[in-house]
């Protein structure tokens, strides 16, 4: 109601002093409607004010907060680097040409893309340039006083009045002390009293503000500083926290190796069990990492189970069990009879929901034919846990726990690849430059294998077993975010923050009593709030009703209009 | 353990039929509403309701504040309080609320509680199809979208009755309400219905307890600021019309003119969103914090962060517009409905359409 312009009609006074009652009733920022700078009188600094205006006001400050919120559907469209790096690979290949397109707008990367940090940047920018005079402002009328009493109470939003017999010294002296008990800020002011309540809304309101600002900052933080890094572990493995040690590790721009939590851990046992029965036969019930953990570079070692939801915390880092699955124990022995491969595990990776596995077993060192030649052994591994039995269909595993596991294998022999300097997937063999073992009728050599049976290589080049023992891998992903208890901090702060902005009514209540024309002392009161609430009649009502028990109505003969008389 | 899971699938085939005996209730409740509205549409009242109104306005707009003092007979005055009066600040409209759905008319009022009665009745076994839903998986009822759904229109009607208990003016919202609850029941129970069974690992954590309660109370509470902010725009552009002395057609006059006054409306609207959206904010905190804990990031951008953070943002943006000069009234309406158009769709649209972490649909 600020903006009431009062000029031209009749009610101009009534309206202007409203104006003056209502004034700072909140640190809202006026509106300027955009007139547009008259231009050849405006320099170069006439511009630059007229430009931060524009950028520190509400009607801008609202559309860039909008534009945020369109700016970041994209990223909810198209596969993003950050999110699922896989998919966004495989979205790249299926669709090159508008994925090049998209590489353009950096649709890949939207909330680092530079259109996208450009709408946050301003609008922050916008909010500070908004809350610092908000606060310089706040302050001050921290110190001043409710403004006085306008002259016509009874243009006011709520309204009260009546006539008593009581002296008006002696109404205002206890309206003064009814509002102050109440927890308002009041005043003589004149023939009337000026009282105003609820400055924590302004205060919640700045608050929220100034705490989205520290959440922005712990992003920041957060993304600067972090470290994140990817590990798999067979069960009896180990792992301490290095770099050279990660699977993958995603450092942010400014992370530095020192930073790493120095610890350690071994996965001592995975514990998944299933809905055995049931239209959900198969789901995940339970994913337990039994670990053995150390702090420090040899601290003493202590038990903790890590389960999704619960990561194991050593100092600033966080263990997180991501995955989990499959890594048949295989003993591999050379032409000559000799143990090669010593019940290694080999982790297979999961292909779909009951565990069906695929990977790669490579033999690089130590094994030599039959000749007594060096060479290299690779297998394609197919593995399930639960075989639905011989003949029925495709082999894919019917439930994911470790119920009928059979290991299909594939035998290749020549080189791995493995010292051409490429980088190598572990789980996938290139038999590119590698040789088929045949079987009797010239087709190559696979077998299903049980727990405890061998594939015999052909003509004595040596044999590979799939050990009773089977075991399973856990991926665990360790990350250290610098920024996320000042995050929780600036999170916690803002809802406070929003509490008491959108909960606290900021009014103001003035009470005048002053003698009638016929001697009878008439009492007004009136209240203002920022917004309507039918709560500032009901509270209204209240003040009065109590202010009446001390000044009651005087017995009036003719009922007069009182409020005429209050006029002066 | 045999006995266990006997009683458990007893107990989901009882909540099956719970909610399908509300949704029969419902339906009746919605007939009993239909029937408010055409008695209410044969009263004087409702045709008249235009004349009253634009009197109405007319005369708040002169009317002097007064004292009344009434005195009983006999000498001796009993003095009441002295009465507050109200006006509304300078250039808004002052129009009379409508008489409500049954337009003054007593057959009509009959029916419209019968309405209520009976939508009062359908909470209750909705409530206890939720209730025994929840018993047969032992946990809360919010692991997939058929118990999300069953558990958002229960909590809808539930915050809508507590309303009409605490005196508040809803009961213009009554055939709204009932008519998508029955939307709402009918696509939970053909299209999302899942059989009942425990979690997996991932949801298994308070933090759900926490995160997803509070984000169906927001989606109730929001669906009603929606609906208020909606009607607000028909009967703002009805007011408008009669303001400027145009004719507003007959579906205007004998349906709009029952309703709320636009500014009663927006009121409405903008006080339920404002009251929830700290709540709001609170579910994507608590969001947050589960994401946290169970994947290692507490902010990741994925399909479902994205879309409440679009939610929250636009909600922002209306209670932003609310106070700039040039965006209240109707340009704050359209990005209130947008608000709620965008909290659907991350139930419905990322659940079904885009997936991520968070699908467990
Ligand atoms: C980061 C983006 C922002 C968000 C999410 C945001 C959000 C909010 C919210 C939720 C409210 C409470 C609404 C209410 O009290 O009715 C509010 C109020 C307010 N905001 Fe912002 N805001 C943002 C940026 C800004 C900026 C840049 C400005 C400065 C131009 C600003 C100025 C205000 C003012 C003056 C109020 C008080 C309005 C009132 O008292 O009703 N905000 N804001």
């Amino acid at each position: 109601m600020s903006n009431t312009t009062a000029d031209e009609t009749g009610q101009t006074t009534d309206e202007r002093e409203l104006d003056a009652a209502g004034s700072q009733l909140s640190t809202t920022p006026r509106e300027e409607l955009p007139s547009l700078p008259n231009l050849p009188a405006l320099g170069v600094v006439g511009w630059l004010r007229w430009t931060w205006r524009q950028l520190t006001s509400m009607r801008v400050a609202l559309i860039l907060l909008f534009l945020l919120s369109l700016a970041a559907i994209p990223g909810s469209l198209v596969p993003q680097n950050n999110v699922d790096e896989f998919k966004t690979q495989s979205f790249k290949d299926n669709n090159p040409g508008l994925s090049e397109i998209y590489e353009k707008f950096q649709l890949f990367d939207v909330y680092s893309s530079v259109w996208f940090s450009a709408i946050y940047i301003l609008l922050f920018i916008s909010l500070i340039g908004c809350i610092v005079p908000r606060s310089w402002q706040f302050v001050g009328q921290l110190r001043g006083r409710p403004p006085g009493a306008p002259k016509r109470l009874t243009w006011l939003p709520a309204y009260v009045t009546w006539r008593t017999d009581a002296e008006p010294e002696h109404v205002r002296e206890t309206a003064l002390a009814m509002l102050k008990q109440r927890r308002f800020r009041a005043d003589p002011a004149g023939d009337a009293v000026a009282a105003e309540k609820g400055y924590l809304r302004e205060a919640g309101n700045l608050i929220f503000h100034i705490a989205l600002i520290v959440i922005l900052v712990a992003f920041a933080v957060g993304s600067l500083f972090k470290s994140e890094g990817g590990k798999l572990i067979v069960e009896g493995d180990g792992f301490s926290n290095t770099i050279p040690l990660y699977d993958d590790f995603k450092p942010g721009t400014l992370f530095d190796a020192e930073d790493l939590e120095p610890f350690s851990f071994r996965l001592d046992r995975f514990n998944g069990t299933y809905e055995r029965t049931g239209p959900q036969t198969g789901t995940p019930r339970t994913f337990e990492a039994h670990v053995t953990y150390s702090e420090g570079v040899d601290g003493p070692e202590k038990k903790k189970v890590i389960k999704v939801n619960k990561p194991l915390l050593v100092g600033g880092s966080k263990v997180y069990l991501i995955a989990h699955g499959y890594a048949p124990v295989v003993t591999v022995r050379d032409g000559d009879g000799k143990v090669v491969y010593d019940k290694v595990a080999v982790p297979l990776l999961p292909i779909d929901a009951n565990v069906t596995s695929t990977g790669a077993i490579k033999v690089m060192d130590g094994y030599r034919d039959k000749n007594g030649k060096k060479d290299q052994l690779g297998f394609n591994a197919f593995f399930v846990p639960t075989f639905a039995g011989a003949g029925k269909g495709e082999m894919f595993s019917q439930f994911p726990a470790a119920d009928f596991p059979v290991l299909a294998l594939s035998a290749y022999h020549g080189s791995l690849g493995v010292d051409s300097g490429l980088p190598q997937n572990v789980y996938q063999l290139d038999t590119s430059k590698m040789k088929e073992f045949k079987d009797k009728d010239g087709e190559l050599l696979k077998k299903r294998l049980l727990p405890g049976e061998t594939l015999e290589l052909p003509d004595g080049a040596g044999s590979i077993t799939f050990e009773k023992e089977l075991k399973e891998w856990a991926s665990f992903q360790i990350s250290q975010q610098p920024g996320e208890g000042l995050a929780l901090f600036g999170a916690v702060a803002a809802l406070v923050g929003l509490v008491g902005s959108l909960f606290i009514q900021r009014r103001r209540v003035w009470v005048r009593a002053v003698r009638g024309a016929d001697g009878v002392t008439v009492v007004e009161m009136a209240g203002l709030g920022r917004s309507e609430s039918t709560k500032l009649p009901e509270e209204l009502a209240e003040l009065a009703a109590t202010l009446h028990e001390k000044a009651p109505t005087a017995p009036a003969e003719v009922s007069a209009d009182p409020a005429e008389g209050a006029e002066k | 353990m045999n006995l266990a899971a006997a009683t458990n699938e007893n107990l989901a085939m009882i909540s099956d039929v719970l909610i399908k005996s509300a949704m029969a209730v419902y339906t009746l409740a919605f007939f009993a509403h239909i029937a408010e509205w055409t008695f209410g549409s044969r009263s004087k009242v409702g045709r008249t309701a235009a004349a009253l109104t634009s009197e109405g306005a007319a005369a708040a707009g002169a009317a002097a504040p007064a004292v009344r003092v009434k005195q009983s007979g006999g000498g001796t005055a009993v003095l009441e309080r002295p009465q507050v009066v109200t006006r509304s600040a300078a250039g808004s409209r002052d129009v009379a609320d409508g008489p409500g759905a049954h337009g003054g008319t007593e057959k009509g009022d009959l029916y419209g509680r019968i309405a209520v009665s009976l939508t009062a009745l359908g909470f209750l076994v909705a409530a206890s199809g939720v209730v025994t839903r929840a018993l047969s998986v032992q946990r809360a009822p919010w692991g997939n979208m058929y118990e999300f759904s069953i558990t958002f229109s229960t909590v809808a009607v539930g915050v809508y009755l507590a309303l009409l208990l605490a005196k508040k003016n809803v009961r213009w919202m009554g055939l709204v309400l009932v008519t998508t609850v029955l939307l709402d029941l009918g696509i939970a129970t053909t299209w999302l219905y899942t059989a009942s069974d425990q979690l997996v690992p991932a949801l298994d954590s308070y933090w759900l307890y926490i995160h997803v309660s509070t984000a169906i109370f927001c989606g109730a509470v929001f669906y009603m600021g929606a609906v208020g902010t909606l009607l607000y725009l028909f009967r703002d552009a009805y007011e408008a019309k009669l303001g400027r002395g145009g004719e507003p057609g007959a579906f205007a006059r004998s349906v709009l003119s029952r309703l709320p006054s636009a500014a009663t409306l927006d009121k409405f609207a903008y006080r339920v969103n404002a009251a929830v959206f700290p709540l709001w904010t609170f579910t994507i905190i608590a969001g947050a914090i589960w994401a946290g804990e169970a994947w290692g990031r507490y902010w990741n951008w994925d399909p479902k962060e994205v879309w409440s953070f679009v939610t929250w943002a636009v909600y922002a943006c209306y209670l932003h517009a609310r106070a700039t000069a040039g965006w209240k009234g109707r340009k704050a309406a359209y990005l209130g409905l947008f608000a709620f158009v965008t909290w659907l769709w991350n139930y419905y649209g990322v659940n079904m359409v885009l997936s991520g972490l968070h699908s467990y649909a």
